[in-house]
């Protein structure tokens, strides 16, 4: 008889904290929300570069769940995707076409092309019909030249110059319309998507904190990380938040675990190097 | 508030639209406004729902942006295929048919209606509506989309056979820019596509070069001043 200090696990999902859940909603506990970036993310494609902007806020219903989070994804080292909608949503998807992608790199020996990473979602998010809730903004630079995308969570897509998704959209729409022209230079393009992004932090409650820039040239893609911050931190004094003095050691008692865990030997075969 | 406007964004973007489909002697012209909107937002105020699926035969999409990219898509791989294995352009009533085939099959998870149209050496040029449900009808002129509904007694009184390209692409754009101004959920510019013998011409009308209608005022103070003050080119398809 084998005995066992670990279980094995259960075939299929345990339903074994359903009652208790619902006991809870019954008392009034509200079950926690999906994080949401609620977020302002955008596109625009200038003379030879393409420029791609995001916010940095990520919410749970109300609540900032994160104030610095990551919306531009890597898909290829010349094509990247910002992603607004359910987060979790958004990450798998960019990964999964992310890895699709690499292995085609693999195969075809050949830079990965704009068009391929936008089928490739397209396809995964019609698949389940608007379920994967990622609303994306893909753009690149590959050998026929830059290329801008806006893929809805349906699975329909819009190949445009300047392109904006998430809650802060309509925010940043009036500032693409009111200023965007053909042949942008780079810089010129990454002050409008700037202003666009902060038109979208600063007037949509659902995007806010920093700015993420990423600049898509021919053969280069610079990612500027909280290219502005807007919304520092702000402290009553100047000096910040410090401890006056050090914590006191008072006492030091080390307990190795081997005195209060019994380690068995489980019988069977033991693990192949 | 906030959640209402994620709502809208993210809602399936569907295509108001207007779409028209006219033979005249010689060929065929497809024409279509350009709006696609997500609840009461425009989220693409100048899409091309004029999709082709062979050098000689295209589409005209309307209803879920989503469900008619794909059919398209899926359209555009079988044609392909059989363009191989026949050895020769495929015919616009293959097309049309393969459009059928998944618009009745899987009417019951689409929600698309769709026009094909294009030239063969066949039977020259050729016009088939697919509806909602995965009909196939051969007509001389179809009309599809939200706007089409005030374009049904036009085309009665203004439609008439062997018509000469010019008057068949007047036709077109009159029409569209009719169901323009009275379907809100059409807008933008106004595309075209000629498709004969000769091969295949693209034709856009930008929104200020449309003719007004009843109770319509010219545009002051437009955006569009400000695209061509900076750049005398309109935006290429």
């Amino acid at each position: 008889m084998l005995t066992e200090t670990s279980d094995v696990p259960k075939v299929g999902f345990s339903f074994d904290l359903c009652s208790r859940n619902n006991m809870l909603t019954k008392k009034g506990l509200k079950p926690p929300g999906y994080l949401k970036t609620g977020t302002t993310i955008v596109g625009v494609v200038c003379k030879n570069c393409v420029v791609l902007g995001a916010d940095t806020r990520a919410t749970a219903g109300s609540i900032v769940a994160d104030k610095n989070c990551e919306k531009i994804h890597n898909m290829a080292p010349n094509i990247l995707c910002c992603g607004a909608g359910t987060a979790a949503d958004t990450e798998a998807v960019t990964d999964n076409i992310s890895s699709q992608l690499k292995l085609h790199r693999y195969h075809t020996g050949r830079e990965s092309r704009v068009v391929t990473a936008l089928t490739l979602l397209k396809s995964h998010l019609f698949r389940y019909q608007g379920h994967v809730s990622a609303a994306l903004v893909l753009g690149g630079v590959d050998v026929t030249g830059p290329h801008l995308h806006t893929i809805y969570p349906h699975g329909s897509t819009d190949t445009l110059p300047f392109a904006t998704m998430g809650s802060g959209s309509l925010a940043a729409m009036a500032i693409f319309e009111s200023e965007y022209r053909e042949g942008l230079t780079r810089d010129e393009g990454v002050n409008l998507v700037t202003k666009a992004i902060c038109s979208g932090i600063f007037n949509d409650l659902g995007s806010g904190s920093n700015v993420d820039i990423c600049v898509i040239e021919k053969g280069k893609t610079e990612y500027l990380r909280n290219h502005l911050t807007p919304n520092p931190r702000t402290y009553i004094s100047s000096k910040g938040y410090t401890f006056s003095k050090k914590t006191e050691v008072l006492h030091t008692k080390i307990t190795p675990l081997k005195e209060l865990v019994d380690v068995v030997q489980v019988g069977g075969d033991a693990m192949e190097e | 508030m906030d959640r209402d406007a994620t709502a809208d964004v993210n809602a399936p973007h569907s295509m108001g639209t207007t779409i028209i489909g006219v033979t005249y002697n010689g060929g065929v012209i497809l024409g279509a406004d350009s709006r696609t909107s997500t609840g009461l937002y425009v989220a693409n105020r100048a899409s091309d729902k004029i999709t082709q699926l062979t050098d000689n035969v295209y589409i005209c999409r309307s209803g879920s942006a989503a469900d008619s990219q794909i059919v398209s898509d899926y359209v555009r791989y079988f044609l392909h295929q059989h363009t191989i294995q026949l050895g020769q352009p495929a015919t616009v009533k293959v097309a049309a048919n393969l459009v059928r085939l998944l618009a009745y099959n899987n009417k019951n998870m689409l929600q698309t209606g769709i026009i094909v149209g294009g030239w063969d050496k066949y039977e020259g040029g050729k016009i088939y509506g697919i509806p909602l449900g995965g009909t196939i009808l051969e007509q001389p002129f179809a009309i599809g989309g939200s706007g089409s509904s005030y374009l049904y007694g036009f085309f009665d009184q203004a439609w008439k056979e062997g018509m000469t390209k010019e008057e068949a692409e007047q036709l077109v754009v009159k029409a569209v820019s009719l169901a323009i101004a009275r379907d809100g959920a059409s807008g933008g510019v106004v595309r075209t596509v000629t498709i004969n013998s000769e091969g295949v011409t693209r034709n856009f009308y930008p929104g200020d070069q449309l003719p007004l209608w009843h109770d319509e005022v010219e545009a002051h103070n437009s955006l569009l001043d400000i695209l061509n003050a900076s750049n005398p080119e309109p935006m290429s398809t």
